[in-house]
């Protein structure tokens, strides 16, 4: 029941990617990649990532979604007219052909996994969630050991801000 | 167990970001493109968080925060590259090559 549900959600993701990368118009490849962007919200869950999960939805299919719709719209790229922005047949192929070989690579790695030792043992991730809470479980270690990374963070958006205001301001 | 199955999403996902890369001219195409080999990357690291503690899911936490700030000002540039040149095809934009 959870493989297929994980399945049916994989292929609805990548259906839309595909279709994202496929389509002449900006517009419709930003919407279809708000379609994987959500079916991967479905797997997280699957996956006990209920918060990041949200997070996905809100930060991901919301915020940084509508930015580039905004920008795509700022600049009148909607109009899908004679022109394509996808490469002509060499570049397709040669697309395709290192799109396979990189599956190819990186589809043996799955057999090989985390190592016995330092594995916890199944369903350690959902009684966590159970007893502190799908956002506690992440959030020990995040304000413990990784508590330097997420203040530095702060500081990547505070540049991240100034320096996009910086940018797009018409006269410096 | 969801690790393998998940595995192989992620790859086909990576992959299809990079051909996207390489199919695309629009600047923001592949912007779009790169976000999605983030997610891919972020969708391995949840199915092994599974397996090896929330350690992992706050990774995923972090790509998310810089992913948030790599849109922002890339699309800052963009639009300062579409005001300077009138275009996004890549093809296009060759400032640097003197």
């Amino acid at each position: 029941m959870i493989t297929g549900l994980f399945w049916a959600f994989s292929g609805i993701a990548i259906l839309a990617a595909l279709l994202c990368i496929t389509r002449k118009s900006p517009v419709a490849s930003a919407l279809w990649l708000v379609v994987t962007l959500f079916a991967l919200a479905g797997d997280y869950v699957l996956l006990d990532a209920q918060f990041i999960a949200v997070l996905q939805v809100l930060v991901y299919a919301g915020a940084i979604m509508v930015l580039f719709l905004f920008v795509i719209m700022l600049l009148n790229l909607g109009r899908s007219g004679t022109r394509t922005d996808i490469k002509g047949w060499m570049g397709r192929v040669l697309a395709a052909a290192l799109g396979t070989a990189l599956v190819l690579e990186l589809l043996p790695l799955r057999d090989l996994g985390p190592p016995e030792q330092i594995r916890i043992p199944a369903g350690t991730l959902a009684t966590l969630a159970e007893t502190k809470g799908a956002v506690g479980m992440i959030a020990e270690p995040l304000f413990k050991a990784y508590l330097v990374p997420f203040e530095i963070t702060s500081l990547l958006l505070l540049a991240a801000v100034i320096g996009a205001v910086v940018l797009a301001k018409r006269k410096l | 167990m969801l690790l393998q199955p998940a595995l192989v999403v992620s790859a086909v996902l990576f992959a299809l970001g990079v051909a996207g890369v390489l199919l695309r001219r629009n600047a923001i195409v592949i912007f779009m493109c790169v976000e999605l080999m983030l997610n891919a990357v972020n969708l391995t690291f949840v199915a092994l968080a599974q397996q090896l503690g929330p350690e992992g899911q706050v990774v995923v936490f972090f790509v998310m925060a810089v992913a948030a700030a790599e849109a922002a000002v890339g699309l800052a540039i963009v639009i300062g590259i579409y005001r300077h040149d009138q275009t996004l095809d890549l093809g296009n934009i060759n400032l640097l090559s003197g």
